[in-house]
């Protein structure tokens, strides 16, 4: 008797889904259906407004105004203009010399995080710290310890005997850009020497162990064995750290805002000041837009440069 | 990738030995590795410490080298903080920052995830296109974006709104998130599916019941990251904010702290201590996900 009431029950579970039910199982338009947000939101913000970007290079508008169609005065205007210069010539610097510095730092923190060390991972999560705090606060604090009166390294200097007088930190051009370059490095040891750890530990240890038995010096260890693995992984952490480095802002804004006479300005920090405070949009978006070809030619050469190996070796470029 | 990012504790031990045998000498070990660690240490935490110690210095103290040592608090207050707390409208910057955070990482976790699916589960032709253009995108940077965004907040009328933060942030997210899912999708056995459609399972309910059960580490990677992201981000907040308290706590820190010529640097670093804390606590909590995340990402 039970049996024969537990049957129709049994045949019943399997119902026929709904239309609703059956428009989702529908591959192609479940496809557009998870795309859609993604798709859509990126198109609205980001390439929609890349294109209008370039297409304020080329008007006059200003804040309140729409603008007209310029042709190329901006960028003739701002060709002429030695501060616009000063900013190409101070991003290239700033990118080149940080670049060079968090790389080399970077590469030495993650050798010796490599090694076999206590507390390990308390070690990477403190490591990781100037990373993970807001860019603007760690600037603010950079500001106060640059501070030409109350100082902090002023005063350890002067205390060891090593200097008479305050240094000044900021209210220079060359010490203003130097200090900049160190708060940009001391930011980016961090996410450099993380990412190569993690390309450390995927180069297999046997490798080291054939190496040793062949007699090599740990030079030579580095230089044919850690070396040559790791460059991919240097290719792409150096694409994007050059591609932040070069459009950084927030330092530049929070430590020196520019100052003194314009000498720190980067291409971003001048086209906010062009742009957002200044009111001149049209020439804003022209600063912004001149700093494209030097992202591609960027991109480009650290790719290229960097990760042919890869394609000689023929894995796949996923 | 996430084979690697599991097991680095394995490599290390097997890596060691080889190392070991060079190292032979104790002393060599301590100049080569322990000082030049040292060193790294000190020098990257020493501003994180001198933001602490200024940030509950009383003003006497702050401003007088000759009689006090600046290294050290001989006698530490909480007037910096009651005066940042009480006095300013220091909470209510926070309150917007956790609120644009908290929005923008669930909108662009929920884009990325459908989209990352539909890359990597739901293949069809073109579908590595699609994945190559959302991670270019990742690579056009906020400060070429900001004033054609400007434009576009001010006619949307969501200028000076927190909504246009949480709507811009996804831009810079999203990239992110679905490359980070893409390789966590790509890491469950794709028999887990089949299996499910056999059993006559809609993909709905594989996506909901079996793929992102299985994600769930990715997701918090991708989540805690974004979180961070957005609470750092500095300069559309700058650029689409006017009004005091609709600012986030990094922008009004810097516009709004700073005023006159002379500084409160006992606030502006109690403000820049409060303002890190919570991304560095909840950062502590989740720690093992961020490093997996951002190595995760690279190598993808």
């Amino acid at each position: 008797m039970s049996t024969a009431t537990a049957a129709p029950a049994w045949t019943k579970v399997r119902q026929q889904p709904g239309a609703l039910a059956r428009l989702f199982d529908n591959k192609a338009f479940l496809i557009v259906i998870c795309l859609l947000p993604a798709v859509g939101l990126l198109m609205t913000f980001l390439t929609y407004p890349l294109g209008l970007g370039v297409y304020l290079a080329f008007t006059d508008q200003t804040i309140g105004r729409r603008g007209i169609w310029v042709g190329f005065e901006n960028f003739e205007f701002l060709f002429e203009d030695p501060i616009f210069w000063n900013a190409v010539f101070f991003s290239v610097f700033y990118t080149a010399i940080a670049t060079v510095g968090k790389f080399a730092l970077g590469l030495w923190l993650a050798l010796l995080l490599n090694q076999h060390l206590p507390m390990k991972s308390i070690l990477r999560a403190i490591v990781l710290l100037p990373w993970i705090v807001p860019t603007v606060l760690s600037a603010i604090a950079f500001w106060w310890i640059y501070d030409p009166q109350f100082s902090i390294i002023s005063w350890m200097l002067i205390e060891l005997g090593i200097r008479e007088t305050n240094v000044d930190f900021i209210n220079s051009p060359w010490s203003a850009r130097w200090s900049l370059i160190w708060a940009n490095i001391w930011r980016g040891i961090p996410f450099v020497a993380i990412s190569l750890l993690a390309g450390l530990q995927t180069i297999s240890p046997s490798l080291y162990e054939a190496a040793l038995l062949d007699g090599a010096t740990p030079w030579q260890r580095f230089r044919h064995i850690t070396f040559p693995m790791l460059l991919p992984i240097l290719a792409i952490v150096m694409t994007f750290s050059i591609i932040f480095t070069f459009t950084d802002f927030q330092l530049v804004y929070s430590i020196t805002r520019g100052g003194p006479v314009n000498s720190t300005h980067l291409m971003a920090t001048l086209a906010f000041q062009r742009g957002i405070p200044g009111g001149q949009l049209g020439e804003g978006a022209a600063i912004a837009v001149a700093m494209i070809p030097f992202l591609v030619f960027a991109t480009l050469f650290s790719y290229f440069a960097l990760a042919r190996r890869k394609w000689q070796q023929g894995e796949s470029n996923d | 990738m996430s084979d690697v990012a599991a097991s680095p504790g394995n490599t290390n031990t097997a890596s060691a030995a080889p190392e070991m045998m060079a190292w032979d000498s104790k002393s060599r070990r301590v100049v080569t590795l322990y000082v030049p660690l040292a060193c790294f240490l000190i020098i990257l935490l020493f501003p994180f410490y001198w933001m602490t110690v200024t940030a509950f210095k009383p003003n006497a103290e702050l401003y007088n080298f000759a009689e006090h040592n600046p290294l050290w608090i001989s006698s530490p207050t909480l007037d910096h903080i009651y005066h940042l707390l009480f006095r300013t409208a220091y909470p209510k910057w926070l309150w917007t920052t956790m609120l644009v955070a908290v929005a923008s990482t669930f909108l662009s976790l929920l884009c990325s995830t459908l989209a990352a699916y539909a890359i990597q589960r739901l293949r069809f032709r073109g579908s590595q296109y699609v994945g190559l253009a959302i991670y270019l995108a990742y690579l056009v940077p906020p400060s070429i974006l900001f004033i054609p965004l400007a434009t576009m907040v001010v006619q949307l009328g969501l200028f000076d709104t927190p909504f246009a933060l949480i709507l811009v942030y996804p831009t810079f997210l999203v990239p992110f998130c679905t490359w980070l899912l893409i390789g966590y999708f790509k890491s469950i056995p794709y028999e887990l599916e089949e299996c499910a459609l056999i059993d006559g399972a809609t993909r709905l309910q594989i996506l909901r019941r079996i793929t992102l059960p299985l994600a769930v580490p990715g997701l918090i990677s991708a989540g805690i990251f974004s979180f961070t992201l957005s609470w750092n981000e500095f300069i559309y907040a700058l650029a689409f904010i006017q009004s005091s308290e609709n600012k986030t706590v990094p922008v009004a820190i810097l516009t709004e702290l700073v005023t006159g010529d002379v500084y409160q640097w006992g606030a502006l670093m109690a403000g820049a201590l409060l303002g890190s804390l919570p991304v560095a606590i909840f950062y502590s909590f989740f720690v093992d996900y961020y490093v997996s995340s951002l190595t995760g990402a690279v190598k993808e």
